[in-house]
C-alpha cells in the first residue's frame, strides 16, 4: 500500500531513503536509485556522490539545522526532514527556515514517526509530501489537511495572517 | 470583552469536530496512549489519579454572566457541582468522563469557550492583571495585547511541540499582579524613547524545580513588533531548547544555558527575518482589539457618596469586609470588588455550581455582565458602583461569599494535591485548612495583616510556593508525606524566590510552625511594617531559630 501522500493525493516514492550511511561503498549496493542520504554523508562523501548515477537528496535530523547545509542547497531537489518521534517539533521550524530564511524551492518532504494528527500542522510549515509511518491508513491521512478552513497565523501555507485578511 | 467573529467560530467548530474524531479513534483503540496524549493534553484532558480532569481557558481571566452559566450547568451535569478556579486564571473541572469530554467542548464553544492549549508542551493561556483596564496605576490596558497573543499563539502550527509547556504573561501596570517575571516570557507595557507605549520583554523566568526570574531579551520594541518578537524567541527556544530532560526543557534552562547574550543575539537574527513580514501588527488590527476593551457605560459619579459613608458606619461587618475587599477604581464613584473565595474548609479556589449562577447574577446586576478570576483563585467584580456595595455585599453574605479576609494570612494559594493531582508528593488542601483553623480570629488576621501563604504539592509548584512570602512545599521523605518551608518571597515589582528555612516539617506540624513564624515578625516588625519587609530587614535567622528551637 502506498504510503507517500502529498496534500491531497496519493504519490508514487520515486526516492530511497539511506537511513544509515557510514562509507561510500553503500553507494555500490544499491545503484541507479534515487536516494535520499543523510546530511552528514552528503557533505562527507560529495566527490562520490557525484559519480552516482541516480538522483541525489538528504535528510536532516531533528536536531541538525537547515544552516548547516551550506552553499549548495538550492542543488536539492528534495530535502527529507525526520521526526525521531512525533513530539519532536523541531523539524517544523526546519521546513520553515528552510522556506522563509533560506527561500528553498524544491520538496519538502517528511519522513519518521509522521501520524495523521500531525499532518496539518507540518502542511503549514512548508512540507509538501508526507512519508506515513507503515500503520498509517493513507486515505484516512489525506482528510487531516482539512481539519481546519484557516488560521490565525502567517505560515508558509499561507503566508497573510488572519489579522491582515479580516 | 473580546467577541468571536465568524472565523474565530468557524476555528473553534473545527477543533471540536477534531477532538471529537480522535477521541474516537482512540476509545477504538486506533490510537495508542502515547499518540493520544498530546492531543488530549492540548485540549486540556488530564487522566488524573481519581478521574480525568479538564481544565478550561478563560483569557486573561476574564469571564462573562453567559459563560459563568454555561460553567454552572457543567458542573452540575459533567462534575460533581464543583468547579475550581487555578491561580493561572483558569477553571479545572475534576470528574468529566473522557467519552463526554467533546460533547462538553460542544458546549463550552456556545458560549466562546474552549480547553485549547491549557496544557501540553506548547504556547498556554496568556495571562495579566486582574484589575487590567480598572486600576489606578496603568499605563494602558493590558487585554487586547493578550486577546493579539492568544490569537497568535492558538494552533500555531509551529510551535505545537515545543520542549515543554510556555507560559507567557502581559503587565500594563505599575504594581505586578500577573508575576510577569516569573513567565517564559514577561512582557511589559513600557513607555518608549518617543512616549509611545511599547513592549519590554523577558524570556527564561520560571518557578518549578529552578525558579529564576526572567531575563531582558527587548528592551523596547514598538508595538508592531509584540509578535514578531515573540515567535522570534519561540524560534530559538523550539529548535535549542533542551529535549533530553524534562526537567531541563524549560527556556529558563536554555537561557541559561546559553548565556543571556548569546541567546539575545539568536533571537536578534531571527527576528531581523520577520520583523517587517506580514506578521507586524497592523494599526487596524490593534484597535480592532482595542475596541473590544473599552470602558463600559460608566455613570457620571462622584466618590465617597454619603450613602456608603453611613452605611459604613452603621454596619461593622460591612465596614470589615469594605476595608479589605474593596479598592479603589479608575473611575471616579466606582470600586473594584474581590470575592475572596477562602472559606475554612473548602479548598481555596473551589466554587459551586449554585455559587457560579449567584456570581453571574450579580454580575449583571452590579458589574456590566462580567466577573475575573484572579491569580489568587479569588474572583473580582471590577466595575461596582459605590453606593450598590453594600447592596452587593448583603447578596453575598446571603450567598456565604462574604469572607473578609481577602489578602490575609487565610488568603492562601493552593495547588490541588495529593487529593486529586497524580503527580503530588502531599496533599495541600488539608494543610491550608489546618492553617485556617489554627488562625480563625477575624482581629489577630487584621493585626497580622498582609502576608501570603502559597502551597504546592510537588516540585512542578503549581501553588506558586516560592513566590509566596511564606512558601509551603510538599515533598516526600521515605515515603511520607512532609512539608519544606520557605521565606522571603514575593510576585510583585521586585520579585524575589524564597529561601528554604531548613529540615521539612510533618503535616502536624505545621499550623505550629506558621504560628511561630508569625510570631517572631509581631515582635521584631516596626510600626506597619508588612511581613515581608520584616523579613527582609531582620532575614531567615530569627525566623529559623525560634522555629527550630529545643522544645523544653
Ligand atoms: S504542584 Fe504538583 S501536586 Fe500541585 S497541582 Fe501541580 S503538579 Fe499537582
Amino acid at each position: 500500500m502506498q504510503k507517500l501522500i502529498s496534500k491531497d493525493s496519493l504519490m508514487d516514492d520515486r526516492w530511497t531513503i539511506l537511513k544509515v550511511a557510514t562509507g561510500p561503498e553503500i553507494l555500490q549496493a544499491v545503484p541507479g536509485k534515487n536516494l535520499i542520504v543523510p546530511l552528514k554523508f552528503w557533505k562527507q562523501f560529495s566527490e562520490e556522490l557525484l559519480d552516482y548515477a541516480g538522483d541525489v537528496a538528504i535528510w536532516l535530523d531533528s536536531d541538525e539545522q537547515a544552516e548547516q547545509i551550506g552553499e549548495r542547497l538550492h542543488e536539492l531537489p528534495l530535502i527529507a526532514l525526520n521526526f525521531p518521534v512525533f513530539s519532536d517539533g523541531r523539524s517544523y521550524s526546519n521546513a520553515r527556515e528552510l522556506r522563509q530564511r533560506y527561500a528553498y524551492k524544491g520538496e519538502i518532504r517528511a519522513i519518521g514517526d509522521v501520524l495523521r494528527d500531525q499532518l496539518y500542522y507540518m502542511s503549514r510549515c512548508g512540507f509538501d509530501s508526507f512519508d506515513l509511518r507503515q500503520d498509517q491508513d493513507s486515505e484516512l491521512c489525506l482528510q487531516a489537511f482539512n481539519d481546519f478552513k484557516t488560521g490565525y497565523q502567517a505560515t508558509i501555507a499561507e503566508p497573510v495572517p488572519l489579522f491582515r485578511r479580516r | 470583552m473580546y467577541r468571536y467573529d465568524a472565523y474565530d467560530h468557524q476555528m473553534l467548530a473545527d477543533r471540536v469536530a477534531q477532538f471529537r474524531d480522535q477521541t474516537k479513534r482512540f476509545m477504538d483503540g486506533k490510537l495508542s496512549d502515547t499518540e493520544f496524549l498530546p492531543l488530549r493534553l492540548q485540549n486540556g484532558l488530564y487522566i488524573q489519579r481519581l478521574a480525568p480532569m479538564l481544565r478550561i481557558a478563560v483569557p486573561y481571566g476574564m469571564l462573562s454572566s453567559t459563560q459563568l452559566r454555561k460553567l454552572a450547568y457543567i458542573a452540575n451535569h459533567y462534575d460533581k457541582g464543583y468547579a475550581h478556579f487555578t491561580t493561572r486564571q483558569n477553571i479545572q473541572f475534576n470528574w468529566p468522563h473522557l467519552e463526554d469530554v467533546p460533547e462538553l467542548l460542544a458546549d463550552l464553544a456556545e458560549v466562546e469557550m474552549h480547553a485549547i492549549q491549557t496544557s501540553g508542551n506548547c504556547i498556554r493561556n496568556t495571562t495579566t492583571d486582574q484589575f487590567a483596564g480598572v486600576a489606578v496605576d496603568e499605563l494602558e490596558d493590558s487585554r487586547s495585547y493578550c486577546e493579539i497573543i492568544r490569537q497568535w499563539s492558538t494552533f500555531h502550527p509551529e510551535f505545537a511541540y515545543l520542549p515543554r509547556k510556555f507560559k507567557i504573561a502581559v503587565c500594563g501596570t505599575a504594581i505586578d499582579q500577573a508575576a510577569t517575571q516569573v513567565h517564559d516570557i514577561g512582557v511589559y507595557l513600557v513607555a518608549g524613547p518617543n512616549a509611545d507605549v511599547g513592549f519590554r520583554i523577558l524570556a527564561g523566568g520560571g518557578l518549578g524545580r529552578t525558579p529564576v526570574i526572567g531575563q531582558e531579551i527587548f528592551d523596547y520594541v514598538e508595538k508592531k513588533h509584540l509578535l514578531t518578537a515573540l515567535e522570534a524567541i519561540l524560534r530559538v527556544y523550539n529548535r535549542e531548547g533542551r529535549r533530553d530532560n524534562k526537567y531541563k526543557a524549560r527556556i529558563k534552562i536554555l537561557v541559561k544555558e546559553t548565556g543571556v547574550d548569546e541567546f539575545r543575539k539568536k533571537v536578534l537574527q531571527e527576528w531581523e527575518l520577520i520583523k517587517d513580514s506580514a506578521l507586524a501588527l497592523t494599526e487596524e488590527e490593534i484597535q480592532r482589539c482595542q475596541k473590544y476593551f473599552y470602558a463600559p457605560d460608566y455613570k457620571q459619579l462622584s466618590d465617597n457618596p454619603v450613602e456608603l459613608a453611613n452605611q459604613l458606619q452603621q454596619d461593622l461587618l460591612f465596614a470589615d469586609w469594605y476595608q479589605q475587599n474593596v479598592r479603589r477604581h479608575k473611575i471616579k464613584g466606582y470600586s473594584i470588588v474581590t470575592v475572596c473565595f477562602k472559606e475554612t474548609g473548602v479548598a481555596p479556589g473551589d466554587v459551586t455550581d449554585r455559587q457560579l449562577e449567584q456570581l453571574a447574577d450579580l454580575a449583571d446586576q452590579y458589574s456590566f455582565r462580567e466577573i475575573r478570576i484572579s491569580h489568587q483563585q479569588n474572583i473580582v467584580l471590577a466595575d461596582v458602583r459605590q453606593d450598590e456595595l453594600y447592596a452587593l455585599w448583603k447578596q453575598l453574605k446571603a450567598g456565604a461569599m462574604a469572607s473578609n479576609n481577602l489578602g490575609l494570612l487565610t488568603d492562601m494559594i493552593c495547588c490541588p494535591g495529593g487529593d486529586f493531582c497524580a503527580l503530588a508528593n502531599a496533599k495541600s488542601i488539608p494543610i491550608a485548612e489546618s492553617i485556617q483553623r489554627q488562625f480563625d480570629n477575624h482581629a489577630e488576621l487584621l493585626d497580622i495583616g498582609e502576608v501570603n501563604i502559597n502551597i504546592s504539592g510537588c516540585m512542578n509548584a503549581c501553588g506558586h510556593h516560592h513566590v509566596g512570602n511564606i512558601g509551603i512545599l510538599g515533598v516526600d521523605k521515605k515515603g511520607e508525606e512532609y512539608y519544606q518551608i520557605s521565606l522571603g518571597g514575593s510576585s510583585k515589582n521586585n520579585a524575589s524566590l524564597g529561601k528554604i528555612i531548613g529540615p521539612s516539617f510533618a503535616q502536624e506540624e505545621i499550623p505550629d510552625v506558621i504560628e511561630n513564624i508569625v510570631g517572631v515578625y509581631k515582635s521584631n516588625r516596626a510600626k506597619d511594617e508588612k511581613f515581608i519587609d520584616t523579613y527582609n530587614r531582620i532575614g531567615l535567622e530569627p525566623f529559623k531559630e525560634k522555629v527550630y528551637a529545643k522544645v523544653n
